[in-house]
């Protein structure tokens, strides 16, 4: 073998110690922090008191908005499995780079495959905390059970989830790559999409040459089945097919960029400086 | 043939801005304790993080147990550890709990046992269930050599271990570790600025200037060879470029 080259076996090992041994570790830094739990429940419920007392206020007004009860709410319920996904996966990661601990698990046992995992399994960790409260909070403020939508929801869920790992995975590349510096784009990179994706509104309302762009990302199918299950009381399995297809290959984009970016970081020397 | 500890041929590592490591060779046997001399930018901590198979070399080999780093580093990683002031651990977390993270990481067996049985070593039990972050640096420093020392490793890579502690503590750690040495018959690499430590410690020492080894072998062989008394004479002598006593007769 080429001492250079990566031991494709070792690499991709996967031991549930490890995987239990990081997630026991990011769970003792929530625990031990309540303004990182609070944090974890108070965006999510701002923005869905304010979009839902906006609905309520237009469904009065107006007839198309009173048939498609529940849209708003549901779009930034939906929006937050997004968004706080990504987030929750990148926080997780920035915490190590924040306590300048990436060195210590670099030269661990820790494959980077178990590193990601347990990341993904925080990123829902974190999500639940957040959004259980919050899709309560809708119920009783408002009436929109989100947990009505059923196994769609299923089908939502998971093609969010999967785009903001997908990203959430490239994002940590980069900054382990960068630095610090780079920090910015896990805060900011999701914001690109959400006038891309359609969430608040259909993707018609695109001009032609964005609706095309629009198609390209899964995101965009679950918010449109998700309207027409809310106005048209139709499930569209065919869009979630379609999102789940190109969820699995932005994942593997994701995944390989990863693999790419800590193998430049290696060549940088990035991992033992991870300040900016 | 049992392999050296670490091997190293003909490294080199250059990075945009230079040359960080220029060629350096060396063998470490097993249970063998080496000191890494060198003023700021000379290459030891470049070396030491290939060694460790953070960094990958330009060109040149690295072995350890066998193992080239960082190809095939899954294949040696558990039986290593490093402890450097420049790498932190999560400060929220108690020196149990960080202690316990890595200690699975590593795969220790008896976690709980171990971990008591470092905090009674290092000094650290009524530590343990306090905030890593709360706590001195001369403390931390006790807890990062206790993260390094917790899956008991054959291979110690320690890059300044006593940078930032007071003279009492250094050589506390000092004898920690020459302990744990002769216990263990660990290999320990120990990069430093401070020439007391070097030559207490170590049985040989390589000294490093601008990525290239300009000189190597015992404490008490390099004194005679430079015509010194101490080993930071030796090493002014080397960072300031003059000849050694056998080169100047010459």
């Amino acid at each position: 073998m080429n001492p250079g080259s990566e031991n494709p076996i070792s690499q991709y090992t996967v031991s549930w110690r490890r995987i239990a041994a990081m997630i026991e570790r990011y769970w003792y830094l929530l625990r031990s922090s309540w303004p990182r739990l609070l944090e974890l429940v108070y965006w999510p419920a701002v923005q869905m008191l304010m979009w839902g007392f906006l609905q309520l206020y237009i469904g009065q007004n107006a007839g198309y908005f009173a048939r498609a009860g529940g849209v708003f709410i549901g779009a930034v319920l939906l929006w937050d499995i997004l968004f706080r996904g990504q987030l929750g996966f990148s926080v997780s990661f920035l915490e190590e780079m924040w306590s300048r601990n990436l060195a210590n698990l670099m030269i661990s046992p820790l494959r980077p495959i178990e590193f990601v995992l347990a990341m993904m399994v925080m990123s829902i960790i974190r999500l639940l905390i957040g959004m259980v409260p919050v899709s309560l909070l809708a119920i009783g403020f408002f009436g929109f059970n989100l947990y009505g939508l059923g196994l769609a929801l299923a089908a939502f869920f998971l093609n969010l989830i999967l785009t903001s790992w997908a990203v959430g995975i490239f994002v940590s590349g980069v900054v382990m790559r960068n630095g610090l510096g780079a920090e910015n784009l896990a805060w900011s990179v999701m914001f690109l999409l959400m006038p891309l994706t359609c969430v608040y509104y259909p993707v018609a309302v695109l001009p032609p040459w964005l609706q095309i762009v629009a198609w390209s990302l899964p995101p965009t199918y679950v918010f449109e089945g998700m309207r027409a299950l809310l106005i048209d009381h139709q499930f569209r399995v065919d869009l979630m097919v379609e999102a789940l297809f190109m969820n699995m290959v932005l994942f593997g984009a994701g995944a390989g960029g990863f693999m790419l970016l800590l193998r430049a970081a290696r060549r940088h020397g990035s991992l033992m400086q991870t300040g900016e | 043939m049992t392999p050296p500890a670490i091997d190293v041929e003909r490294l080199v590592k250059i990075y945009q801005r230079g040359m960080a490591v220029d060629g350096v060779s060396f063998t470490l046997p097993v249970g063998s304790l080496t000191g890494l001399l060198g003023g700021n930018g000379a290459g030891k901590t470049t070396t030491i993080a290939m060694i460790m198979g953070l960094l990958t070399p330009t060109s040149g080999t690295v072995q350890v147990f066998g193992a080239h780093m960082p190809g095939q580093r899954y294949r040696v990683l558990h039986r290593m550890n490093f402890e450097s002031p420049y790498v932190d651990m999560p400060m929220r977390l108690t020196v149990r709990q960080n202690l316990t993270v890595f200690g699975r990481l590593y795969g220790v067996d008896g976690l709980a046992d171990r971990i008591a049985a470092l905090a009674d070593e290092l000094g650290l039990t009524e530590l343990l269930d306090r905030p890593t972050g709360k706590l001195s640096s001369g403390q931390r420093t006790r807890v990062s050599l206790a993260k390094a020392l917790v899956n008991r490793p054959e291979v110690l890579l320690l890059d300044e271990p006593t940078a930032s502690l007071d003279p009492d503590t250094a050589d506390w750690v000092r004898a920690r570790l020459q302990r744990y040495r002769a216990e263990r018959g660990a290999t320990i690499l120990l990069a430093s600025h401070n020439m007391n430590e070097v030559e207490r410690l170590c049985e040989r020492v390589i000294i490093m200037k601008k990525g290239r080894i300009e000189d190597d072998g015992t404490p008490a062989r390099l004194l005679a060879r430079y015509g010194r008394h101490t080993l930071e004479e030796v090493f002014l002598d080397v960072a300031r470029g003059r000849p050694h006593t056998r080169e100047a007769a010459q």
